[in-house]
C-alpha cells in the first residue's frame, strides 16, 4: 500500500515537473520576454541590461530551475496584460471554477448513475429508450448550444434564472463562494447544468455498459439461483463492483469539466480560471497561459491521486495482491 | 473479393436503417450546398455592395412582414441567412476536412510505424498519445493557437488564420488515429503475408503502406467519420469563444457568436438557424459514423 501510493507519488513529481518544463518553454520561446515587459522608449542598452538582471542569459538548465523554484515558492510572475502577479489574479479565479465543476459533477453522478443502473436492467423498456434517445442527442449537441438553449429558455423566455456572472458571492476565509447565497445558487444552476451534461451523458453510459457486464456474470447468475431478492442483488452485489469503472472517470472526467468550463464561462460570463485563459490567449499573455497549464495539471495529478487511492480503499482484492 | 462482398453487404444494412439514409441526405444537402455556394448563394457575404442595409433584420417567410426574396431572412446587416450559412459551412466544411486529413495522415504514419518497429519509437509514440489523450481536445487546440499567435508576427496572423486553426485542431485529433493503426498494425504484423514480405526482403515503406495500410481501412474510416464530426465541432467552438476565425470570414460557429448578440431581442432566427445547420451536420456525421462502426464490427449487429 506505502509502495503503491510512493510509486504514484513520484509519477506525479514527474508530471509536474514535465508540464513546469512546458510552461517554461512557453514563456521562454514564445516571443521575447524583454520585449514584452519593455515599452518602445526603452533604449536596447536598458533592454539588456534588464536581461541580464532577469539571468534570461543564462544557461537554459539554470533558468528552468530557478523557474521551477519561484513557483514552489509561490511565484509565477507577472502577466504581460494587467501588469498584475499571475499568482493574485488565478488565485482569485480558482474558486469560481472550482464550484463550478464540483456542482457539475456531481449533476453527472446523481443524474447519471442511477439513470445508467435504470437503462441497464430494462434495456428494452420504453422509458430507457428515451433515455438513450436523449444522450445520443446530447453528444452530438455542442456545449455551448446547449448553454445558449438554457439561457434562452430559463433566462429569457420563462425569465426565471439569471444568464451570467455569479450572482452573490460570500467571502470565506479569502475564498469567494456562492454556496452560501440563494441568489449565488441561482447562478450557478445554468452554468453546472450546461457543463455537466456532456459528463452527465458519458457516466450514463460507462455505468450502464457495467452493469449489463456485471449482471451476465456467473456471480449474479448464482446468486439469482440462490434466491437472492433482486433488490438486494441489484443494489448490493452488481452496483458495488460497477463502482471502480466509475470512480476512474470520476476522474478523467475531471480534466474534461476543467476543459469544457473554459466554453461554459465564456457563454455566461462566468469569473473563473477558463475566461482568464481565454482572454490570455486572446492577448498573448503567456505567463497567465503557463501558470494556468500548472494548475490545471496540479489538479488534475490531485484528483487521479486521489482516485487510486480510493480504489484500495474500496476494492478488497487490490489490498490482496499488493500485500502479496 | 472479400471488400467486394462487404460492399453489397454495406449497400444492404444501408437500404434498410432509416436513420442512415436520412443522415446521408442531410449531410450531402449541407456539403453539396456548400461547396457550390458561390452559384447557389443569393449574395456574397464577403462582398459589402452585394447586400443592402435597407435589407436588414427580415424575419423567415413564414412570419409576418417577410420579403419572400429571402427564405431564411436577413441579419442587421442585410445579409440574406442562407447565404451567410451556406459560405460559414464551406469555411466549417474545409477545416474540419482539412484538419482530418492532415491528422489522418500524422496518426496513421506515427501509428503504423510504432506498430511495424516496436521498441523504443513505438515508447516514444505512444507516451506522447497517452499524455495527450489526458488533455482534452479543446485545450490543446486553444494552446497551440495561444503559441500561434505569439510566434507569428501580427501582419501575417490574419492571412494564416484558418491554417493556424486547421492545424490547432488536426495536431489536438491525431492520437485517435495513431492508436487505432498501431492496434491493428499489431495484429497484421502476426499473419502471413506480412511475414513473407519481411523475408522476401521488401522495404518497409512499402510493405507498411501497399501491404498492411489496405488492411487496416475499416476501423480507420470509421474514425475519420467521427473525428470530422469533432473537428467540425471544435472549430465552431472555437470561433464561437472569439478565438477562431474573425467575423469578416465567418464560419458556423462565428455566426453563432454573432447571432448570441439577438439572444435578448425578437431576431432568434440569427442565432438559431445557424445553429440548427451545425446541429444538423453534425449529428448526420455522428449517425453515419455509427452506421459505418455496425458494417465494420459485424459483432455489434
Amino acid at each position: 500500500m506505502a509502495y503503491f501510493i510512493l510509486k504514484r507519488l513520484i509519477q506525479s513529481v514527474f508530471v509536474m515537473l514535465a508540464v513546469a518544463f512546458l510552461a517554461f518553454s512557453l514563456f521562454r520561446f514564445v516571443g521575447d520576454p524583454i520585449t514584452q515587459m519593455t515599452g518602445v522608449e526603452t533604449s536596447v542598452a536598458d533592454q539588456e541590461r534588464l536581461r541580464e538582471e532577469l539571468g534570461l542569459n543564462d544557461p537554459f538548465i539554470t533558468q528552468f530551475v530557478r523557474f521551477t523554484g519561484d513557483m514552489l515558492q509561490g511565484d509565477f510572475g507577472f502577466s504581460y496584460r494587467t501588469r498584475q502577479p499571475v499568482a493574485e489574479m488565478i488565485a482569485d479565479r480558482i474558486p469560481a471554477t472550482l464550484e463550478l465543476g464540483i456542482v457539475a459533477l456531481l449533476i453527472s453522478l446523481i443524474v447519471g448513475v442511477p439513470a445508467g443502473v435504470y437503462t441497464a436492467l430494462r434495456p428494452r423498456g420504453v422509458v430507457s429508450q428515451t433515455i438513450l434517445m436523449t444522450t445520443l442527442i446530447g453528444v452530438s449537441v455542442p456545449t455551448f448550444v446547449i448553454g445558449i438553449m438554457l439561457i434562452f429558455l430559463f433566462g429569457v423566455q420563462l425569465g426565471w434564472l439569471p444568464t451570467f456572472g455569479r450572482g452573490g458571492t460570500v467571502q470565506i476565509g479569502g475564498w469567494e463562494s456562492s454556496f452560501f447565497t440563494v441568489d449565488g445558487w441561482r447562478a450557478l444552476i445554468l452554468p453546472a447544468i450546461t457543463l455537466g451534461v456532456y459528463q452527465l451523458t458519458l457516466t450514463m453510459r460507462l455505468v450502464r455498459a457495467e452493469m449489463m457486464e456485471v449482471m451476465r456474470s456467473d456471480y449474479i447468475r448464482f446468486a439469482t439461483a440462490r434466491g437472492v431478492p433482486m433488490r438486494r442483488l441489484y443494489f448490493k452485489h452488481a452496483l458495488a463492483n460497477t463502482m471502480i469503472p466509475v470512480i476512474t472517470i470520476i476522474g478523467l472526467q475531471f480534466g474534461g469539466v476543467i476543459a469544457f468550463s473554459i466554453v461554459t464561462e465564456s457563454v455566461f460570463q462566468w469569473p473563473g480560471m477558463g475566461l482568464l485563459f481565454l482572454e490570455s490567449i486572446r492577448f498573448v499573455d503567456i505567463p497567465v497561459m503557463g501558470v494556468y497549464l500548472v494548475v490545471i495539471a496540479f489538479f488534475f495529478v490531485l484528483v487521479n491521486l486521489i482516485v487510486d487511492m480510493l480504489y484500495v480503499a474500496i476494492d478488497p482484492r487490490l489490498r490482496v495482491k499488493d500485500a502479496a | 473479393m472479400i471488400a467486394l462482398l462487404k460492399r453489397n453487404e454495406a449497400v444492404w444494412l444501408f437500404v434498410h436503417s432509416p436513420a442512415a439514409i436520412i443522415a446521408a441526405v442531410v449531410a450531402i444537402a449541407i456539403i453539396l450546398g456548400a461547396a457550390f455556394a458561390p452559384w447557389v448563394a443569393l449574395v456574397d457575404p464577403y462582398d459589402l455592395s452585394s447586400f443592402s442595409l435597407f435589407d436588414g433584420l427580415l424575419p423567415p417567410v413564414w412570419e409576418d412582414g417577410a420579403n419572400p426574396k429571402y427564405l431564411l431572412g436577413t441579419d442587421d446587416q442585410g445579409r440574406d441567412m442562407i447565404s451567410s450559412i451556406l459560405y460559414g459551412a464551406r469555411l466549417s466544411l474545409f477545416i474540419g476536412l482539412a484538419a482530418m486529413t492532415i491528422a489522418t495522415v500524422l496518426g496513421v504514419s506515427l501509428g503504423l510505424a510504432a506498430g511495424y518497429y516496436g521498441g523504443r519509437f513505438d515508447a516514444i509514440v505512444m507516451r506522447i498519445a497517452d499524455v495527450q489523450l489526458a488533455l482534452p481536445a479543446i485545450l490543446t487546440a486553444l494552446l497551440i493557437d495561444g503559441i500561434a499567435r505569439g510566434l507569428l508576427p501580427a501582419d501575417i496572423q490574419q492571412e494564416l488564420r484558418v491554417w493556424v486553426l486547421t492545424l490547432a485542431i488536426a495536431l489536438s485529433l491525431w492520437v485517435n488515429f495513431a492508436r487505432t493503426a498501431r492496434a491493428s498494425t499489431l495484429v497484421q504484423m502476426n499473419k502471413d503475408y506480412v511475414q513473407a514480405a519481411i523475408m522476401m526482403g521488401q522495404r518497409p515503406i512499402r510493405i507498411m503502406f501497399v501491404h498492411i495500410f489496405p488492411n487496416i481501412l475499416g476501423p480507420l474510416l470509421v474514425i475519420m467519420t467521427v473525428d470530422l464530426a469533432s473537428a467540425i465541432l471544435l472549430e465552431a467552438t472555437l470561433s464561437f469563444l472569439g478565438i477562431g476565425l474573425p467575423a469578416d470570414s465567418p464560419s458556423l460557429g462565428t455566426l453563432i457568436r454573432i447571432g448570441m448578440q439577438f439572444l435578448l431581442s425578437g431576431e432568434w432566427w440569427i442565432l438559431w438557424i445557424p445553429t440548427l445547420f451545425l446541429v444538423a451536420l453534425v449529428v448526420s456525421i455522428n449517425v453515419l459514423g455509427d452506421f459505418l462502426r455496425d458494417v465494420f464490427n459485424p459483432r455489434l449487429r
